[in-house]
């Protein structure tokens, strides 16, 4: 009989006396595998079925190539043959689809309206001795729901002061995980936050430090489906945004509801704060009809922010927010507050509502929330735009990598990105020089493309396609999105 | 019954993987370093790594993983040292909880991370383990490295 190796998978050592291998044997690939089992009885269940047969995801290869390319169990054995279990791996949710959950409302438990408790007198002693708040303010504040779209920079802030003012309903709509990168002004998280929800991080903790304030988490995108729905329940809006879409988005949404929104933005060094109530004044659409070019305003991502900005603006917005409700002081209405960090200068501009503004005036045409990626021109926030030419996933290319059959993997960034990061084995072909190497790639089967998030070699890709090339793809997300999901040790910049 | 670590932002990692992957299951590989003979203590993942998920149909609640990919990520693991030491994958609009399926078709020794996934973005991660008799497929603390000793898992999203 051949002698041959059966090699065994590391989930089932522990069940073959910690062995990875069995020299014996057999005829046949079946013969081989029961006489395994004969040897180590506590593999047999994860092996064979019920019905005596090889469980359908065990999966047998001999000498590297998978036997149902042969004659399955009954493929013949040579001497010296190994014959290798491998796990396929598979599972799944069940197929019953669930609906889905309806939607947390704010008005769903609303607070009893009760007289402040011993507790709460100590608590907000400070703003009871103002005769502007005492304790009808306070009561006020308790009743109150205020929302804020966007947790981050400028939502932290206000968020921990509206919390700690006793503001009673604090709305929180976003959707991220806490990165690192947050932590340089985003208050509202710690270090060991990093990885967590936003919002589960941050409900615990504002009710951390006020377990009075209730914290109605909208862990999802705000988008003109549901912004209605949710804005209509809140008293005041506060912009915290950090894109076009959604900032137009929150502008209509709080116009439509008559409801105030408490506006502020930053860049870099400079900031600015207005409160849009269109019951009384100017709105967003008012102040800036037409988004900018996409590209033209770099976001805080791309552009970068001083880390105390966000604190600044977003205190401000949330003082508004508390005149607001308490009906208090000379709101920012009609006025937009700039302020410059770098000079410590605050200037005001006066804001006039636009008689043509096609959401707020008298000849408004605008009467429901539109599509606002189309409308500022850019992909919708977190989507990727639609690609011409064929793209490839990461992990698709880590595959295909790892292949007999490995395509020609481009590299079409500048050499100073690639000192940051750099996929082993690619070529280095600068954007703007495909073309004048077009030989060198028309011995390869397979041409991937890539740069840094997939622009520049979508460009490339465009090209060789135009010069004939069929077999070209270019790398989705580019070489950011292969650090983020196939290699990490690397930097994404 | 031994516990799984992970390093702080791997859950935020494969909750991004789950996310991004919705309405359709996600699935990767959780790598380790090789484990010492006999060891008893917990299982330190050090990183996740996607797969393409092969099911040929119905991906919004089934994920294939072909042997040949495990070969391929276990040979790119072997490049850095480690081992695959599990699986991740989603479970879109449904519990962190595996289904009879994963149950059928999950191995011993390996950990198993499933992670809710909704419409409204990702939801809580479970660990689970297959006992040595394919009886019972059991849910295992899961704890980030930078958290406390030890929180209940779901205090570890």
């Amino acid at each position: 009989m051949p002698k041959v190796t059966v090699r065994i998978p590391t989930p089932l050592r522990s069940f073959a006396a910690g062995e990875k291998e069995l020299a014996l044997e057999a005829t046949t690939v079946g013969e081989a595998v029961r006489s395994l089992c004969d040897t180590h009885p506590g593999l047999r269940r994860h092996l064979y079925g019920a019905d005596g047969r090889l469980r359908n995801f065990v999966s047998v290869f001999l000498n590297d190539d998978d036997i149902r390319n042969h004659e399955r169990e009954a493929t013949p054995l040579a001497d010296g043959d190994v014959v290798a279990i491998v796990p396929a791996i598979a599972g799944g949710a069940p197929a019953a689809r669930r609906g889905r959950a309806p939607p947390r409302s704010p008005s769903a438990a609303r607070p009893v309206e009760r007289s402040m408790d011993a507790d709460e007198l100590r608590r907000y002693s400070r703003h009871l001795l103002l005769p502007e708040v005492g304790l009808a303010g306070q009561r006020k504040l308790r009743a109150a729901k205020v929302l804020i779209v966007g947790a981050g920079g400028l939502g932290s802030p206000a968020a921990l002061y509206l919390a700690a003012a006793g503001v009673g309903t604090i709305g929180l709509v976003d959707f991220d995980d806490v990165d690192a990168s947050n932590l340089q002004r985003q208050i509202l998280y710690a270090t060991s936050d990093v990885g967590r929800p936003k919002l589960a991080a941050a409900a615990e903790r504002l009710t951390g430090l006020n377990p009075g304030v209730r914290v109605v988490r909208h862990e999802h995108r705000l988008d003109s489906a549901n912004a209605l729905e949710i804005v209509k329940a809140y008293d005041v809006v506060m912009d915290g945004t950090d894109n076009f879409p959604t900032r137009y988005l929150v502008n209509d949404a709080s116009v439509l509801s008559g409801i105030p929104n408490v506006y502020g933005s930053i860049y870099r060094f400079e900031g600015q704060v207005s409160v849009f109530d269109a019951r009384r004044g100017p709105c967003y659409r008012c102040l800036y009809p037409e988004p900018p070019p996409p590209d033209l305003v770099p976001s805080c991502a791309e552009a970068g922010v001083l880390g105390v900005l966000p604190g600044v603006v977003g205190v401000l917005q949330a003082t508004e927010a508390l005149k607001l409700v308490l009906g208090v002081g000379e709101p920012l209405v009609g006025r937009l507050l700039l302020y410059d960090a770098l000079a410590m200068r605050f200037r005001e501009l006066t804001l006039r509502k636009d008689p043509r503004c096609v959401l707020c005036s008298a000849h408004a045409t605008q009467k429901g929330l539109i599509d606002y990626p189309a409308f500022c021109g850019v992909p919708a926030p977190g989507e990727a735009v639609e690609s011409d030419v064929p793209e490839i996933l990461p992990e698709e290319l880590r595959t295909a990598l790892a292949s007999d059959e490995p395509p020609l993997l481009v590299d079409v960034r500048e050499p100073e990105e690639r000192a940051i990061s750099r996929i082993a084995g690619s070529v280095d072909i600068p954007k703007d020089a495909i073309a004048e190497h077009v030989d060198e790639l028309t011995r390869a089967r397979s041409i991937v493309l890539f740069c840094r998030s997939g622009g520049r070699s979508a460009d490339a890709a465009r090209t060789l396609i135009e010069l004939g090339f069929s077999n070209v793809r270019s790398l989705k997300g580019g070489i950011n999105a292969w650090v983020t999901t196939v290699d990490r040790s690397m930097p994404v910049y | 019954m031994k516990g799984v670590v992970v390093p702080p932002d791997l859950l935020g990692t494969v909750r991004r993987f789950a996310a991004e992957a919705y309405p359709e299951e996600c699935c990767g590989f959780l790598l380790a370093a090789p484990p010492t003979v006999g060891s008893e203590s917990e299982r330190r993942i050090v990183d996740a790594l996607p797969s393409p998920n092969r099911a040929r149909q119905n991906r919004a609640h089934r994920f294939v993983i072909p042997p040949e990919e495990l070969r391929s990520a276990e040979r790119w693991a072997s490049t850095r040292d480690l081992v695959v030491a599990g699986f991740y994958h989603s479970h879109p609009d449904h519990p962190a909880r595996p289904s009879a399926f994963d149950q059928e078709h999950a191995w011993p020794w390996y950990v198993y991370l499933i992670a809710a996934s909704r419409a409204a973005g990702p939801g809580p991660v479970g660990a689970f383990e297959l006992d040595a008799d394919r009886r019972e497929f059991r849910e295992i603390e899961l704890r980030s490295e930078a958290t406390g000793p030890s929180p209940p898992p779901s205090g570890a999203r």
